[in-house]
């Protein structure tokens, strides 16, 4: 059975059409099955790579480079903290110790009831907001540790301010 | 002493509600610019923005009206633009905040730059991470469509002008025009060897124009205001204003747009408030993370290109990182160069070793393991890497290096001799590193 609706499928086509090569859809069709099945997995890919006429390794060749893309399943909440200069100088190397602590979990790494995935990034832009996280890919700025327990306890109960990713499909 | 305040020009529509929505960027003028613009010939543009004196705000300072003329004038091949918001330069928050919040602005400065250079269609490369942006552009280009200002005829001019909004997926190295043109073909995010240049054989080998978001969004200014007007602002060389984010041991970090006769201290000690509990200042970084380190001796540096370079680093993406007293320059030098070795792409073997070379030499240090041959080690390895890599992200990472051990080589000996740093922020403490080192 196909991991990718006929739906996306179409969807990814018309993505195609919009270039003057449908190879440079390469990128946002990832991105499109990622939001639909949490991950990347190897058949997820390969599907994708059908698509675009394209052998495997290649897909994977991307999926390794651009590192936006998992390769496992993540957690419902991926929190990025950003690890460069501006926030490392405002204390960023303390929050992500102070998540590790309340998540117990260390960085890339999920926690068992699939809730919460702990990942760095780096420079995100938000350079006059430090130290700052991405939960799902939205900012949040300025952020304390008091700031993350009550972010937690928000994501637990579902937060409308952060769609969470959908429930991985199976490896 | 006095300090000079902002001079707002892209800045100028700021605190206006709701400025990102259609209605309200027209009724304060939006698209004004580009009526100008379409009532002009191409090539009077090009002069026109050539005698503005206006410079690409990306980082390399080019001035646009020239990149704009090299784009050959036969016709035959279709021409591209491609924007570049693929900021990822460690301190720069500028375009994240011109494209959430006032995407109308980059959308006109786009069909400006087109209808100089005779383009039909634009991709617009918004970095992956920044999600927010993608929406923002995403809407606002969808409202300029139903208002005719893109598509088949653009303010009914009969002028065809599309825009293709590409998502990055995570690489620091594809801000790099030519490893952005090979990420928008769908492969790797690999720089290419030049020339040929873009503006002859670019995306899909057809002449390509790349200009930073910035940069475009200054161009609906000058069409309205003149050229003249925009080139009173500034040095003799450098022109206009320009977007400094400021960030680090500052009291009010934020995007700051300045005139460019303004100084370092103008900005640090006028728009930031000063250092963060009035602490002494120690380290700034003028351009980004690839810009070499400067002191507090460079208060009084101008912000302009020339005397930037002049003194000894860049202007570079117009990011400023302030440090004070307390931070241990060789962690902030290790840091930044963990930044180099995560993103080096790989493609040429100067970079993607000597980056990791170098971070490991600087944990060695850092950790309370170096030797005193450390230093040369380290400058050794950047004399392999400078002018040996196959595009400046090799030659950038080395700039933290050469600049540390100029000004804070004190600080690598104590560590070497004592094995403990004097500083308090960013000394080594085994539980922040181990997880990666």
């Amino acid at each position: 059975m196909s991991l990718l609706t006929p739906a996306l499928q179409d969807e990814i086509r018309q993505m195609m059409a919009r270039y003057p090569k449908p190879r440079s859809a390469i990128l946002g069709a990832l991105h499109r099955v990622q939001e639909e099945l949490g991950w990347l997995s190897p058949e997820a890919q390969a599907e994708v790579a059908a698509l675009f006429d394209m052998p495997a390794g290649e897909v994977d060749s991307l999926v390794t480079f651009y590192y936006m893309y998992f390769r496992k399943p993540m957690g419902r909440y991926v929190i990025k903290v950003c690890r460069s200069i501006s926030c490392y100088l405002r204390g960023s190397d303390q929050l992500r110790c102070h998540l590790q602590d309340k998540l117990g979990i260390q960085r890339g790494e999920t926690t068992a009831d699939g809730m919460f995935s702990l990942v760095e990034g780096e420079c995100l832009a938000a350079c006059d907001g430090a130290p700052a996280v991405q939960i799902n890919d939205r900012f949040v700025e300025n952020v304390t540790s008091e700031m993350l327990d009550g972010l937690l306890e928000e994501l637990r109960k579902g937060s409308s301010r952060f769609p969470a990713w959908p429930e991985p499909c199976k490896p | 002493m006095k300090v000079k305040e902002q001079q707002q020009i892209l800045f100028k529509s700021r605190q206006i509600e709701n400025i990102g929505e259609l209605d309200v960027y027209a009724q304060h003028g939006g698209y004004e610019g580009l009526k100008r613009a379409l009532a002009m010939k191409p090539d009077d543009l090009i002069e026109l923005v050539k005698a503005s004196g206006l410079r690409g705000r990306g980082g390399a300072g080019f001035p646009t009206g020239m990149k704009w003329s090299f784009v050959p004038k036969t016709p035959g091949k279709p021409k591209y633009l491609c924007v570049n918001c693929d900021e990822s330069e460690p301190g720069t928050c500028k375009d994240r905040e011109l494209v959430e919040e006032q995407p109308h602005q980059l959308i006109e400065g786009i069909a400006i730059c087109c209808w100089a250079v005779g383009i039909e269609t634009a991709f617009l490369y918004i970095r992956g991470e920044m999600l927010e942006g993608y929406l923002a552009l995403r809407k606002a280009i969808d409202e300029a469509y139903k208002a005719g200002f893109l598509g088949k005829s653009v303010m009914k001019s009969g002028y065809k002008l599309d825009i293709v909004l590409h998502r990055g997926a995570g690489a620091y190295i594809c801000g790099e025009e030519s490893a952005l043109l090979s990420s928008l073909e769908g492969g790797r995010g690999f720089p290419r060897l030049k020339p040929p240049f873009p503006a002859i054989s670019g995306l899909y080998a057809c002449p390509t124009v790349i200009n930073n978001v910035e940069t475009l969004s200054t161009l609906p200014h000058i069409l309205v205001n003149g050229a003249e007007w925009y080139a009173g602002f500034g040095t003799e060389k450098s022109k206009g204003t320009r977007i400094f984010c400021l960030s680090g041991h500052v009291k009010k970090p934020g995007n700051y747009e300045m005139e460019l006769t303004s100084t370092m201290r103008d900005l640090i000690f006028g728009c930031g408030g000063g250092i963060l509990e009035d602490k002494e200042l120690k380290a700034i970084i003028p351009g980004g993370a690839s810009a070499p380190m400067l002191t507090r001796e460079h208060l009084d540096v101008g912000l302009d290109f020339e005397s930037i370079a002049a003194a000894g680093s860049m202007a570079g993406s117009g990011a400023v990182v302030v440090m004070h007293q307390d931070t241990c320059m060789v962690g902030a030098i290790l840091r930044i160069m963990e930044f180099f070795e995560e993103e080096s792409c790989g493609k040429c073997t100067p970079c993607r070793e000597g980056t990791r070379w170098m971070r490991d030499v600087l944990i060695r240090i850092h950790s309370g393991h170096g030797q005193k041959s450390d230093l040369d080690l380290l400058l050794s390895v950047c004399g392999n890497l400078a002018g040996k890599s196959f595009c400046p992200l090799g030659d950038a990472s080395t700039s933290c290096v050469t600049s540390g051990l100029r000004y804070f080589k004190d600080e690598f000996e104590h560590l070497v001799e004592h094995k403990k740093s004097k500083y308090s922020l960013g000394a080594y403490d085994p539980r922040l590193v181990a997880a990666h080192h």
